[in-house]
């Protein structure tokens, strides 16, 4: 049979499964239908809900504007699907092209998209963990539960981690009123993904509205009352504070467990693939009938040294998606690659922070135009010479600009004068990145991996 | 063919369908003849620019522009009559202006003020067309004398707070600096400009009375917001209130009479989406939008600058050169949009360059958006048997500000 025959045989009755039930799986699955697969599509969850958006979890619905079960993702299509929800995958066969679910289930597939995201990582110490009131914020379920917990006017909210999603818990408490107190291992507030000289920015709103923020210390444990109810944790500084709630944000981990011994690339950083979208597997050989997308991929990216990259942005995981289901009914001559270039947005304390690139690939930023002072700015971000990323406070109309500065490898510091250029401006920074020979809990982009020049494994910021 | 083709645009001749000029301009993206502006008129292009901050709106960058049309203040500004306002400032005062204008506009501070207006601006639409129907000639209506002219200019009144009973003065003002803005080679350029700066002054003074009135006593108008809002910005001093203040009165209703009227016009040369409107006035929404992309009222903006050299398709633009952005063209460049030259209100992805992009893009969108949807919405569900008596009908001077003078249609009858 020639491959288009087999091809057209795959779009007209073939098995697709798709395992995870989110925005990629979703936006994967209603490309095919778009692209004219007619064939059975089966959508494995691990929660039982229908595909959700999660950017509203720590913002309006923590702010009480929203409820979590009203975030349901928009549907495109009908996408005529078998789904399989709150059940997780368990297992994978790569030989027999099976898929085994926990409730011991199998299910067979021509061509398989895996999306199975991440999950936030929980304290270290479970039994700490599940005491009453100790949240991690990542599913709807943790939205609904963390929102009725800030509305029920707890005298103190502690947040462990000052990464976004911990900044943006800090925000909502500020604006419900709650008394916060936010502990960061890291010298400032978004230190990972932004550096130390927007991460100082990011700490001057943090207490200008009433956050109280302690920077550079850790929190030791958790200590419950006699009915198992969290009422205070050790700092590492010796004292002790007291909370009634405890949000901790420390980053998530990639949902590849499920892989184990399965023989395909997948691992703590997520599963390797080609900019295609297809899986590796452990040689690192490409698959021909696997593809990822999302949180959970890790992709080269020609635009940063062929650097393998994991993206927990919205937009990528849309257009990845996009891509896999392209690819997966393509032959070989037609697929495309997957060149998103990062970009994530966050809304904290009433500022609208956006970024594009890999600003935590720079090592020197410049802020081109407005002022660190006012809170208003761009920062551009360069390495090695050129522009690699940048980052707006209640300044996105420029974003664009930067984004193809980025893209067509400007030079860095940027030669040019704006229309808005401070003095302050005109200098390159130190970006201030942490040494990633200390952990932190860690950077929303983590880079790692083997460039084509260079195969040796490259040490990655601690993520694990 | 490129040869004087900015000429051609201006040229009177042209105004009626400029499309086929754009069409041969976007073969050479980035166009120069040598001593005039520099001249983009494809999409990605025009975007891009309109988001690159090596790109000035502030036109003391620039030398001077012979009748520049979208200045509000014209040739007087020299004259120190008002200052620019933030349609020609850059960051920062262009930013802390625009906040303050913000405000009492839109959100976060004022999420509802467009949106709470509806019901006013129903009214008035309603209350034009009754007119119509009762002192109008149903054999020959000019729509933009008896509609798309007057209801913008009675929604800007109220908008900034203009008492009713000061409305006829404001039209005569408005009236005047519009056509101010319609440079007419027939008319005497002194007696035009002498005419202009009277209205200017009297408007001018006017509005400064009104200031002065509504900080001693507020009102919840804009107006009245303008003069007294204290925020993080601090307060406009009174000659930053009068200079935004002209600037949405006449960016706020000069665009909005196109926009209407080229709707108009749009769908009576395509009666099948009229008749849809008719049937389903939701339709007003999709139908302004496309007509955004396909007859913008603003049809380029000729005041921008290089403040540095700046490569854009190839070609390096010096620092310190003219620009002109020609955004009708971006919206028909078959790159960006598949089948430009069809209006189809289905069209999905329509992310036209009619408000601009960036910084800059256009301040009353919302307001600007609701009153086109409603009013071709109203005139749909009303006009029996609507048919324009002249094709194409009799155009304005103006190529920047393009639209026409008059709309003569004829009409069975007006629906209640």
């Amino acid at each position: 049979m020639s491959g288009d025959a087999a091809l057209e045989r795959l779009k007209r009755e073939g098995r697709i499964v798709v395992v995870g039930a989110s925005l990629a799986g979703l936006r994967a699955a209603e490309t095919l239908r778009e692209k004219g697969f007619s064939g059975s599509l089966t959508m494995i969850g691990d929660e039982p809900h229908e595909p959700y958006d999660r950017p509203p979890l720590s913002k309006q619905v923590l702010l009480g504007k929203a409820t979590a079960d009203r975030t349901a993702l928009p549907r495109r299509l009908d996408i005529d699907a078998k789904w399989r929800l709150g059940v997780p995958a368990a297992g994978l066969d790569m030989k027999a092209r099976r898929v085994r679910l926990a409730d011991g289930d199998e299910v067979e597939y021509d061509r398989l998209l895996i999306a199975t995201g991440v999950r936030a990582r929980p304290w270290p110490k479970p039994e700490e963990g599940s005491l009453d009131g100790v949240f991690v914020l990542r599913t709807r379920d943790d939205g609904a539960a963390l929102e009725r917990a800030l509305a029920a006017g707890p005298g103190r909210v502690l947040v462990i981690g000052a990464g976004f999603t911990g900044s943006e818990i800090a925000s909502a408490c500020r604006e419900r009123g709650l008394a916060v107190t936010v502990a960061e291992r890291g010298d400032a507030p978004l230190v990972g993904a932004l550096g130390g000289v927007v991460g100082a920015v990011a700490a001057e709103m943090h207490r200008e509205n009433g956050v109280d923020l302690r920077t550079g210390i850790m929190v030791t444990a958790l200590e419950g009352d006699s009915s198992g109810r969290v009422r205070a944790a050790h700092l590492s500084d010796g004292t002790t504070l007291e909370a009634e709630v405890v949000v901790v944000s420390l980053g998530a981990q990639r949902n590849t467990e499920w892989l184990t011994g399965s023989g395909l690339g997948a691992g703590p950083r997520g599963i390797a693939c080609d900019a295609g979208c297809r899986a590796f597997d452990i040689w690192g050989i490409v698959t021909d009938d696997i593809y990822v997308a999302g949180d959970v991929a890790r992709s080269p990216h020609a635009l940063f040294g062929y650097q393998f990259l994991s993206l927990e942005h919205w937009g990528n995981a849309v257009a990845q998606a996009e891509t896999a289901a392209h690819n997966m009914l393509s032959e070989s001559a037609e697929r495309r690659p997957h060149v998103w270039v990062p970009a994530f947005w966050s809304s904290q304390f009433g500022v609208n922070i956006k970024s594009v690139g890999v600003p935590s690939m720079g090592t020197e930023i410049v802020i081109t135009q407005g002022s660190r002072a006012e809170r208003r700015f761009v920062g551009v971000y360069g390495y090695q010479g050129r522009v690699i990323g940048a980052v707006t406070f209640d300044q996105c109309r420029w974003l664009d600009f930067y984004e193809q500065q980025i893209e067509q490898t400007a030079p860095f510091p940027p030669p040019y004068s704006t229309v808005d250029r401070r003095p302050e401006g005109n200098r390159p920074l130190d970006a201030d990145f942490p040494d990633p020979s200390i952990p932190t809990h860690g950077p929303t982009i983590t880079l790692s991996g083997y460039s084509p020049a260079d195969r040796r494994m490259k040490f990655t910021p601690a993520h694990n | 063919m490129t040869e004087g083709i900015l000429r051609q645009i201006l040229d009177y001749s042209s105004r009626a369908d400029p499309y086929p000029l754009y069409e041969e301009l976007r073969k050479t993206p980035v166009f120069h003849d040598g001593t005039g502006p520099y001249v983009l008129s494809t999409y990605h292009e025009i975007k891009g620019l309109l988001h690159d901050p090596r790109i000035s709106s502030d036109s003391r960058n620039l030398t001077a522009v012979a009748g520049d049309p979208l200045s509000e203040t014209g040739e007087d500004e020299g004259e120190g009559v008002l200052p620019p306002s933030f349609l020609k400032l850059d960051p920062p005062d262009h930013d802390r202006l625009r906040r303050m204008t913000n405000r009492p506009f839109g959100p976060p501070h004022s999420p509802r003020r467009v949106e709470q207006m509806r019901g006013e601006l129903g009214g008035i639409v309603k209350g034009l067309i009754d007119a119509i129907a009762k002192e109008g000639d149903p054999s020959r209506i000019d729509l933009v004398e008896e509609f798309s002219y007057p209801f913008p200019v009675t929604v800007i009144c109220r908008l900034l707070g203009v008492p009713p009973e000061d409305e006829a003065r404001f039209h005569v003002w408005a009236d005047t600096l519009a056509a101010s803005l319609d440079p007419d080679p027939g008319a005497d350029p002194a007696e035009r400009a002498d005419k202009t700066k009277g209205a200017r002054m009297e408007l001018g003074m006017y509005l400064a009375g009104l200031i002065e009135e509504r900080r001693k006593n507020p009102t919840g108008d804009m107006l009245s917001e303008l003069a007294t809002a204290q925020g993080p910005d601090g307060t406009m001093t009174t000659m930053e209130v009068l200079s935004t203040a002209a600037l949405l009165l006449i960016a706020g209703h000069e665009t909005t009479v196109n926009l209407i009227t080229n709707g108009m016009l749009t769908l009576l040369r395509h009666p099948e989406h009229l008749a849809r409107l008719r049937a389903e006035p939701d339709l007003g929404v999709p139908i302004v939008e496309e007509l955004l992309r396909y007859e913008p009222p603003v049809q380029l903006l000729p005041q921008r600058s290089t403040l540095s050299d700046i490569e854009v398709a190839g070609v390096t633009i010096p620092k310190g050169s003219s620009l002109w952005l020609i955004l009708a063209s971006g919206n028909r460049d078959p790159k960006r949009f598949p089948d430009p030259d069809r209006f189809d209100p289905d069209r999905q992805d329509v992310q036209h360059l009619g408000l601009g992009s960036g910084i800059h893009s256009c301040f009353g969108a919302p307001l600007a958006r609701l009153e086109a949807a409603l009013a071709l919405s109203e005139l749909a569900r009303r006009l029996e048997n609507p048919r324009l008596l002249e094709d194409p009908p009799p155009y304005r001077q103006n190529a920047v500000l393009r639209g026409p003078r008059h709309l003569p249609i004829a009409v069975d009858g007006i629906r209640d």
